[in-house]
């Protein structure tokens, strides 16, 4: 028996040539969703069999216009091939062109071949080469670029196999350079290089030398090296310049006998809507009817689903309860756990819709017209139109909202994004939200289709971008940074978005969010319960005391059995915890359990439902796992006699939840993003205050 | 006198005459934004900024600033 070999194939490419549906198809649902050690960009890996003893592990590089790096995500591209070291070094280098542009895609394949690494060409959506007039001479096309070149049309599935072919025999293909720069730009200089660095490619050396920042992977010696070329800033700039010009002059040159366009008066879909969605009126009347159509459909299709997964979860709890032994282990899973995953996974509705939503929108090409149509106005906030994206994102979830942001040229721009995108209302706040409004707003309809819980609901998110807009403005006023901003973004053809890769997305981000945010759920759960089973010396004794306390009252045995549990859970570790905070709480309207659930929920905001499900459903002795809506409407307040949750304590947690920092996962993004611990704590402050004082402003006037 | 992509009407073309580093991104140049190649201005956004520019079989917005500095012949 032959053992199977595995090579690396890297698959790199311009922003919009199908690159990711390539790797759809060569890897189908066979992939898995990392990250880089250090950063938090996707890692995106699948393997796919090339024949029966050689597999190929994929990597879906980020798309890039070239191997020089201007954000953090294309010094990946930068890293895993100039690296030869990297753990992801590819064995072979497919670059993705799309057959439309192929001119500009050339400038990245003619850098990547100079590398030296093995690389393919391949050149996506080519079934489309006959109705736009293409003719392409394949085998010219390979002499020219000593290379295989491969036809492929990842949505039809053309092409798949040959390429598969092609990576199977890697070792055969040429690796000389097409356009080698060393002669042409300045040879002493180049030669010099070659001498200090002998043991790098000459281009890899130009590379090192080229890049404002140090790269992390050579050594101090080797960096010395380079240091000393940097310090030529003038020529270096210049012979950019000149590379630039180089390679499309041999591109150009290759283009000419290899590849024509007879343009024939096609229909300019493009240009007419173009016209319509960027229109001074239009653009913004169908901007603002596709987010309301987005967050309708999340109330509207979502509430279904949850509601089957709330009552779920509680039948879950009854029957695990009827079958399971009674013992400390069974009261864990019901009271600790079950509530616990299901306080995450009644949110999975309302994510896997808004992922849905946005990837829509940046396959169809839709996104980038928002860009440009907002950028003007998101400038006077000291934002970019690329914000957008990460303010319509940060409504899913605010980690790879911030991660969106990297896009942004300017750090000035950039760094109030990052800043400011919290506030905006993520589906971590949804259930909060949803439990809060139930309880405390009437379910009343005005003119037949608004609902009064609805316009609340859709007022705080009103709220959060509102919160999220002046927040940027403020630090527009006073940020001092200089802003080097440039702004480029590429408005991509319009394309009809594929199902498969929609689904697929929305898949893989949907569960690397549930696993991400359910680690922590889970174990907080779990903390908490031991927290509220366990105290001191009036938790053990509880039924002695509560039996002597009560025995002038003639108590039932159900209503004993619950006066002992509320008088163990206030005396147990988390009861005391609760009641140290309550004062600083307390003119807010929350008591001490409701302050269990804002700590924990510094963790991550969703937990608070999960907390209060698991703290009352351990005082909870009655014979029905009750929802934890139920449970909550039930919760009296001692001193007024009335409900816990009135309307004025209602909405000032509402407030409460819309302005404060309570996610560690942001916190830490932050942290990564902006290298600093500065601006992760500013947020942490600046946000929970105004909490805060809102949260308290809501109670004070409206009890 | 010299014209910049920032003084084109839309539908109009021009030839880039030069670009310098010292004022635009590296990254405009890669796209293909060269000396010698046909610009048209396509649409400017709804507040007359960003600049929708068709160049070297690109489609690209870039700011005025940045558009301004990109000096062209008229065609």
């Amino acid at each position: 028996m032959s053992k199977t070999r595995s090579i690396t194939v890297a698959l790199v490419g311009n922003p919009n040539t199908g690159k990711t549906s390539l790797f759809n198809q060569l890897t189908g649902l066979n992939q898995k969703v990392g990250n880089y050690p250090g950063i938090t960009v996707d890692k995106k890996q699948g393997v796919c069999e090339l024949s029966s003893n050689l597999n190929a592990s994929i990597i879906d590089l980020p798309g890039t216009y070239s191997i020089n790096p201007t954000s953090l995500d294309e010094n990946i591209v930068y890293e895993n091939l100039v690296d030869d070291q990297n753990p992801d070094f590819p064995d072979v280098v497919v670059v993705v062109a799309e057959v439309e542009n192929l001119k500009r895609n050339l400038f990245l394949f003619t850098q990547v071949k100079d590398l030296g690494i093995p690389t393919v060409l391949a050149i996506n959506m080519s079934d489309q080469m006959s109705r736009k007039g293409i003719k392409i001479d394949i085998k010219a096309l390979e002499v020219a670029l000593k290379t295989k070149v491969v036809l492929v049309s990842a949505r039809k599935k053309i092409g798949i196999t040959e390429l598969k072919e092609v990576l199977r025999n890697y070792q055969d293909l040429n690796t000389k350079s097409v356009a080698d720069v060393s002669e042409r730009i300045h040879g002493y200089f180049f030669k010099r290089i070659q001498e200090a660095l002998p043991h790098f490619s000459t281009y890899k050396s130009w590379l090192l030398i080229s890049q404002e920042k140090d790269s992390s992977f050579i050594t101090s010696e080797e960096q010395e090296k380079v240091d000393f070329f940097k310090a030529k800033f003038e020529k270096i700039k210049k012979f950019q310049h000149k590379e630039a010009i180089y390679r499309y002059q041999v591109i150009h040159e290759i283009l000419k006998n290899t590849y024509s366009v007879n343009r024939t008066e096609g229909t300019d879909l493009r240009g007419k809507l173009d016209r319509i969605l960027t229109h001074k009126i239009f653009g913004y009347v169908i901007f603002a009817l596709i987010l309301i159509v987005i967050f309708q459909s999340i109330f509207a299709w979502a509430s279904i689903p949850m509601e089957w997964i709330d009552t779920g979860f509680a039948r879950l709890a009854d029957f695990a309860k009827a079958q399971l032994p009674h013992g400390k282990f069974t009261d864990l899973i019901i009271e600790g756990v079950i509530p616990g995953i299901g306080g995450i996974v009644i949110f999975v509705p309302q994510i896997a819709i808004l992922f849905m939503f946005v990837a829509i929108l940046e396959e169809t090409g839709y996104m980038s017209r928002v860009v440009f149509l907002m950028d003007k106005i998101m400038r006077r906030f000291g934002m970019s139109g690329k914000s957008v994206i990460p303010l319509v994102s940060g409504t899913a979830c605010a980690i790879p909202a911030i991660m969106s942001s990297r896009n942004i040229e300017s750090w000035r721009e950039r760094l109030i994004t990052i800043l400011v995108v919290p506030f905006t209302t993520c589906s971590a706040r949804i259930p909060v939200y949803t439990i809060l409004i139930a309880l405390i707003i009437p379910d009343k309809h005005y003119l037949g289709i608004f609902n009064l819980q609805g316009l609340t609901l859709l007022a705080l998110y009103f709220l959060g971008f509102f919160a999220a807009i002046s927040s940027a403005f403020l630090l527009h006023k006073t940020l001092k940074i200089k802003n080097t901003s440039f702004f480029v973004i590429e408005l991509p053809n319009y394309k009809i978005p594929s199902p498969k890769n929609i689904g697929i997305t929305v898949v893989e981000k949907t569960k690397a969010f549930v696993f991400g945010a359910g680690k922590i759920i889970l174990a907080i759960s779990i903390v908490l319960w031991f927290l509220a089973s366990y105290g001191g010396k009036d938790f053990k004794n509880a039924t002695e005391i509560v039996k002597s306390q009560t025995a002038s009252l003639e108590l039932s045995e159900i209503e004993l059995s619950q006066e002992i549990a509320t008088y163990q859970l206030e005396h147990s570790y988390i009861g005391k915890l609760g009641k140290t905070i309550e004062p600083a709480i307390e003119p807010l309207g929350y008591d001490w359990k409701i302050g269990i659930a804002l700590l924990s929920s510094f963790a991550a905001r969703e937990v608070f439902v999960g907390t209060l499900a698991t703290i009352y459903s351990v005082a909870d002795e009655g014979e029905n796992t009750a929802t934890i809506k139920e449970r909550m409407r039930s919760e009296v307040n001692p001193i007024t006699g009335g409900k816990r949750f009135t309307f004025a304590s209602g909405m000032s947690l509402l407030l409460f939840y819309a302005f404060a920092m309570q996610c560690m996962g942001t916190l830490a993004i932050v942290k990564r993003e902006t290298n600093s611990w500065k601006w992760p704590i500013l947020q942490l402050v600046g946000m929970t205050g105004l909490a805060y004082v809102f949260g308290l402003i809501a109670f004070q006037f409206l009890k | 006198m010299l014209e910049t992509i920032a003084q084109l009407q839309i539908g109009e073309k021009g030839i880039i005459c030069d670009v310098s580093l010292d004022k635009i991104p590296l990254k405009l140049l890669e796209m293909g934004c060269l000396p010698g190649k046909e610009v048209e201005l396509l649409q400017k956004a709804p507040l007359e900024d960003p600049l929708y520019i068709r160049v070297n079989g690109s489609h690209l917005a870039i700011r005025v600033e940045t558009a301004s500095q990109i000096a062209i012949s008229k065609i």
